[in-house]
């Protein structure tokens, strides 16, 4: 069949962002009626490129062809009207209303609703795709709510579908459902790009996979023929980078100890925690692995003290129970955190950087005392931080939010880091900031560990990770995994647990996930 | 040509201080046109409603008198609108406030004195604050709009007053009218100038502000406020409580309330009736805003709400424009404040519009 | 208790319940497209001056209907610019739209003191209208009448109708109505006018149906029960109906309790009771749904697209 022109085609698309290479000279083909995988980590530039097959972005070099034509799409209505159909990852929904009226609304042209509601039930028919157009979107699962997503797409009639990471929201069941739906449409000639990183479903569902990394193309192969281990080899890398640390150092006594902490998930479709055991020796650094939406946030949010539980042993620092403790009482105990978001959760950017290391900082360092707050006090500290970091800035009572990236992450590392944490958990510790700060805030954190504190880092940056941390662990699904050494790791072993693949002994897939919406957000960064 | 708005990297600190007088003089301006255009004396009538009272020594006791309730009252509003807690029932928390004044008072029988005014004065303050628990425990309990909650508890408060002033504690010396009876000397507060109607509540209502400025510039409690209404997650991560906060927004705002009330009660009227519900409370939302939720900012608009109330008063009997007429220059100052809130954001600019560039609609 | 007891009853709680009902249905289509707007005692009340100025002026009842729909919903409008385009804070906007009313009509009622109007002729014939028992039924303004085909069109506007449906995708997820590509901001205004527009002719009727007179700060605050209404029927049109003539029992409990003295509760008791079950209300239907029951999620929100 090599005279028929592929359904889609991409030759050499780049797409630059400032400060990062998002697509680099990207080429692939998909062809009619196939299932093609998309396949990388964060940041691999997998939504970037999709982005721009659905017409939301433009690319900056290449060309896209669609059945062998060369085609400008600006827009996604100009999309679907090729026959291109996306299903987002995050649904936008009206949950007051019905199903129906969803649909309705996010159809391009007006069709009275009788017309629509028989349209609809033939499309659902058709693909096995049960839902009550009547009922209130609100009283749905969340496969219920993706199916909406897929009729409203199916209903333009696409000749390519795209799915961005469908399963995240599933439950197994519901994947299989939706494995059934695919196959037939691609038997019946629709092409399907399937973004994804988890390793077993592209291996049962796709024929084809073009595989991503850090902007570049790597591979495309054959998943059903491909070993899981390759494929995830070649989504990390295969060359494990030179890790600084001698083999074997010593670690002092347990700082923090995590024993089977579990959390329900944060609001409608949060991942909750299951079992989560972990321990963290004073001049470790932990790192915790894994793609965007597993858990990372609500992991954070436990340990900090935002979110509390009643297992109170759960979470031991020196042996002290803290987890029904909330984030003041924590800090008292030693334990600092920094979450991922910088602007509104770890600093407010209204206020200047006084106040914010008051935020923080009021009780362990006494910056407020008997609920007064010392203003010199504060802006002596702040000043401290500013010069230790280096923060670029106009002084101590500049706002928050007059900062560089880079430079409010390096302050509010430093607020923390120089209140001399027993232990310091972080999240996304240099997302977002250039190469400089970050390479000052990975040095702040291995003197830190140095000086006898115990450090966790969550990041889906696993070159970060692999550079910084001695020991690793994988969350995915609301679950850890055992922690190895990072002298010692598989780097396919890694792969694999990243993408859901556990290894000998590990139980069966996670039942009733749900991945944190905000978590997931920063998947789609650049 | 073209207007743009573009957003500033620091919200402007100057703006925040001349918006507030500008709107007071816009609003001026458009009083003096808008009564001109129907035909009475707009400069007339705008220099009565606005400056007579300020430069008349006699009507300063009566710009003080009425200020002092605005003021205090706003002063409770402000803490709780800065933490995005939305109290509207000032009103119903005032009335309650002034009831609760009045029924020690009555309780006590014949007795006064400091120690009895004082009681009288802190069951106000217990009253309102008690009133607005209400809509608090609504709101954390069941996720209760404040907004609604605290709105209908003020009707509710105002058919109490009428049931209790119409009933049992009507005065029986009244001529049947619904009102209590007066209080005596004894259970009144003393009056601070001699000759004049300034009494007790109004030296505590010029001394609050600085309390609460000084509260909230250097506490840790009004720190707490500043970050749930500016960052919530954040307030989260520093270890501040929400559900606490919306508990403290609310009470410190009714006990204010209450506050006023009972010094409005026991200082000035020193009767209840039913036309003791003077809006205050709705008015003292407008102080708060003009004032710029800032304490200080609250005394001074506080003072310049008051000076309309008065000045509508004298311009009622020099122009004949009926007095509710202050309420048109109260509302328009707010809403010019309002308006202006946006130029503390955003600059204005004006650009010359180039041709788009063909095609390519890179959204996001 | 005879049948011209009953028919004087149902009578006065049909004149009571009707401006509530047409304030609350007018504020009911602004918070279903996510808008607040706390001003309706003054809309109200700038309504009741326009008619009667109007109708002093052109002699005419119907003319004059409509100049209060049209300065109902021209301040309304002049909340809207307020609220969409500058994003000011809905709840003092909402406020000050009140206070402003009610002294603007004050103002210009001036010289409207102490006249009187024509008023309307009934609708039906006198035989069935002026009939000591059938009047129940036919012997209403012909406002009366509107109100109650409005409840009818509004429901069938919001639940049948696609305009209506993205008015309500526009109060429930107005990022995402905003991403398909529907003017928020645009229907928002249209929303809040036809408020202002219901709620000026609910002044009105104070002012041309009730007594054909005007006198200051006549609608004694029914605006804020047309409030508690659209809260207490949950947003629904249907349930507005009931909830109107519910409150005008109420409210005709209470002047019955003032007016015979009849002391088993005070009159206040029943004042109260429309404000009270509300809260009631707002309590059960607030803590069984992710907060809010039937609320549009965006009420009260400022529209912040993330540009």
């Amino acid at each position: 069949m090599s005279d028929t022109p592929p359904r889609l085609g991409l030759r050499g698309i780049s797409k630059r962002f400032p400060g990062v290479l998002a697509n680099d000279n990207v080429s692939f083909e998909v062809k009619a009626g196939e299932i093609h995988a998309l396949l990388g980590e964060n940041g691999a530039g997998k939504s970037t490129l999709v982005k721009m097959i659905y017409g939301i972005m433009q690319p900056d070099a290449g060309e896209i062809s669609w059945n062998g034509e060369r085609v400008v799409i600006p827009n996604p209505k100009v999309a679907r009207k090729l026959g291109i159909g996306m299903v987002f990852q995050h649904f936008s929904l009206f949950e007051a209303l019905t199903v129906l009226e969803n649909i309705a609304l996010g159809m391009d042209a007006k069709i009275p609703q009788r017309e629509l509601e028989g349209r609809i039930k033939q499309v659902m028919e058709q693909y096995g795709l049960t839902l009550d157009p009547r009922r209130i979107v609100s009283d749905l699962s969340v496969g219920e709510r993706q199916r909406i997503e897929i009729v409203r797409a199916l209903l333009s009639n696409p000749t390519l579908l795209i799915m961005d990471e469908p399963t995240s929201v599933l439950t197994p069941q519901e994947v299989e459902q939706l494995f059934v739906v695919l196959r037939q449409l691609a038997k019946e000639g629709c092409s399907i790009l399937y973004i994804s990183h988890k390793l077993h479903e592209i291996k049962a569902l796709c024929e084809t996979a073009t595989i991503l990394r850090g902007g570049k193309l790597v591979d495309t192969c054959d998943p059903r023929v491909e070993t899981s281990r390759s494929m995830a080899e070649k989504m990390i890398g295969g060359n494990l980078r030179d890790i600084h640390k001698p083999a074997g150092r010593s670690f002092g006594r347990e700082k923090l100890v995590v024993t089977e902490l579990s959390m329900p998930g944060l609001g409608h479709f949060g991942m909750s925690l299951k079992d989560i055991s972990f321990r963290a020796h004073a001049g470790e650094i932990f790192g915790i692995a894994g793609v965007a939406g597993n858990g990372q946030t609500a992991l954070l949010l436990a340990l900090s003290g935002e979110a509390t539980t009643d297992d109170a042993q759960a979470i031991r620092i020196e042996g002290e129970e803290i987890g029904g403790l909330n984030a003041k009482q924590r800090r008292l105990k030693g334990l600092a955190s920094v979450p991922e978001e910088r602007n509104g959760h770890a600093a407010v950017p209204d206020f200047t950087l006084s106040d914010n290391s008051v935020l923080t900082g009021r009780d362990r360092l006494r910056l407020a005392i008997s609920g007064i707050i010392r203003p010199g006090r504060a802006r002596r500290y702040t000043g401290e931080v500013i010069s230790a970091f280096d923060v670029k800035t106009t002084g101590t009572e500049a706002t928050a939010g007059s900062l560089s990236g880079g430079n409010l992450q390096k302050y509010i590392m430093g607020r923390e880091i120089l209140q001399k944490p027993q232990v310091l958990v972080v999240s996304q510790p240099t997302w977002g900031v250039d190469a400089g700060a970050a390479a000052a805030i990975h040095q702040a954190l291995v003197d830190l560990a140095a000086a006898g504190s115990a450090i966790v880092i969550i990041s889906q940056d696993l070159d970060e990770l692999l550079q910084l941390c001695d020991t690793l662990a994988v969350i995915n699904g609301g679950r850890l995994s055992r922690a190895m050494k990072v002298s010692e790791a598989d780097i396919n072993e890694i792969g694999l647990l990243m993408g859901g693949i556990h290894g000998e002994g590990a139980a069966a897939a996670p039942s009733a996930p749900a991945p944190s919406a905000i978590g997931a957000e920063a998947t789609s960064a650049a | 040509m073209r207007l743009r708005l573009e957003k500033r990297q620091e919200p402007s600190r100057l703006m925040v201080v001349v918006t507030p007088i500008a709107a007071v003089l816009l609003t001026m301006l458009i009083g003096v046109i808008v009564f001109d255009a129907i035909g009475i004396n707009g400069q007339k009538a705008v220099v009565d409603i606005f400056l007579t009272p300020l430069l008349a020594s006699y009507k300063w006791q009566d710009v003080a008198v009425k200020a002092a309730p605005l003021i205090i009252i706003a002063l409770g509003l402000s803490i709780g609108n800065r933490a995005n807690v939305w109290n509207i029932g000032a009103e119903g928390q005032y009335i309650i406030g002034a009831l609760c004044a009045a029924g020690v008072g009555i309780a006590a029988g014949g007795a006064g004195g400091p120690v009895i005014v004082m009681l009288m004065v802190l069951a106000g303050v217990a009253g309102g604050a008690a009133w607005a628990a209400i809509p608090a425990a609504l709101r954390t309990r069941f996720s209760v709009n404040e907004i609604l909650s605290s709105l209908m508890l003020t009707y509710v408060a105002t058919q109490i007053l009428g049931y209790l002033v119409g009933g049992p504690w009507k005065d029986p010396n009244g001529r049947n009218f619904p009102a209590t009876a007066p209080l005596i000397p004894d259970q009144t507060l003393p009056i601070l100038v001699p000759g004049t109607t300034i009494h007790l509540g109004v030296l505590i209502a010029v001394i609050l502000p600085f309390v609460f400025w000084a509260i909230m510039a250097r506490s840790v409690f009004g720190f707490q406020i500043r970050v749930v209404g500016s960052a919530p997650q954040a307030a989260r991560h520093g270890g501040f409580d929400s559900k606490q906060t919306i508990w403290l927004a609310m009470l410190i705002g009714g006990g204010m309330a209450g506050l006023a009330g009972s010094l409005e009660f026991t200082g000035a009227l020193k009767a209840i009736n039913l036309g003791f519900p003077s809006g205050y409370g709705f008015t003292a939302i407008i102080v708060s805003f003009l004032g710029r939720l800032h304490p200080i900012g609250c005394l001074i608009a506080g003072i310049v709400l008051a000076d309309t109330y008065v000045g509508g008063q004298l311009a009622k009997t020099s122009v004949h424009i009926p007095d509710s007429t202050a309420g048109i220059f109260q509302a328009m100052m707010l809403f010019f404040i309002l308006a202006s809130d946006i130029f503390v954001r955003y600059r204005l600019r004006i650009v010359r519009t180039q041709k788009a560039a063909p095609a390519m609609a890179a959204g996001e | 208790m005879n049948v011209e007891f009953f028919v004087a009853a149902i009578v006065t709680i049909v004149g009571l319940s009707t401006p509530i009902l047409l304030a609350g249905l007018g504020e009911l289509v602004a918070e279903k497209s996510g808008v607040l707007n706390l001003g309706v005692e003054g809309m109200m009340l700038i309504g009741a001056i326009a008619g009667f100025a109007a109708s002093v002026i052109t002699g005419n009842p119907w003319l004059a209907v409509v100049a209060a729909a049209v300065a109902g919903a021209l301040s309304a409008s002049l909340f809207g610019f307020f609220v969409l385009t500058l994003n000011s804070n809905q709840v003092a906007t909402g406020l000050a739209l009140t206070i402003f009313g009610t002294g603007l009509s004050s103002l210009l009622g001036l010289n409207y003191t102490g006249r009187i109007v024509m008023q309307f002729g009934s609708v039906f014939p006198p035989a069935l209208a002026k009939h000591p028992i059938w009047q129940v039924l036919f012997g209403y303004s012909p406002i009366v009448y509107f109100a109650i085909i409005m409840v009818g069109l509004v429901s069938w506007f919001l639940r049948k109708t696609r305009s209506g449906l993205i008015l309500r995708a526009v109060g429930e997820n107005d990022l995402s109505a905003h991403s398909i590509g529907y003017s928020v901001i645009g229907v928002r205004y249209a929303a809040v006018a036809f408020g202002g527009a219901m709620a000026g002719i609910g002044g009105a009727y104070f002012s041309m149906v009730i007594t054909p007179m005007w006198a200051e700060r006549m609608t004694a605050g029914r605006g804020w029960i047309a409030l508690a209404l659209v809260v207490f029927a949950g947003w629904r049109p249907a349930r507005l109906l009931w909830g109107a003539y519910f409150f005008g029992i109420l409210m005709a409990l209470e002047l019955y309790a003032k007016a015979s003295g009849f002391s088993f509760l005070p009159s206040q008791f029943w004042a109260a009771m429309p404000y009270l079950m509300t809260v009631v209300v707002l309590a059960i239907i607030s803590s069984r749904a992710a907060g809010g029951g039937n609320a549009p999620a965006c009420l009260g929100k400022p529209f912040l697209p993330a540009n």
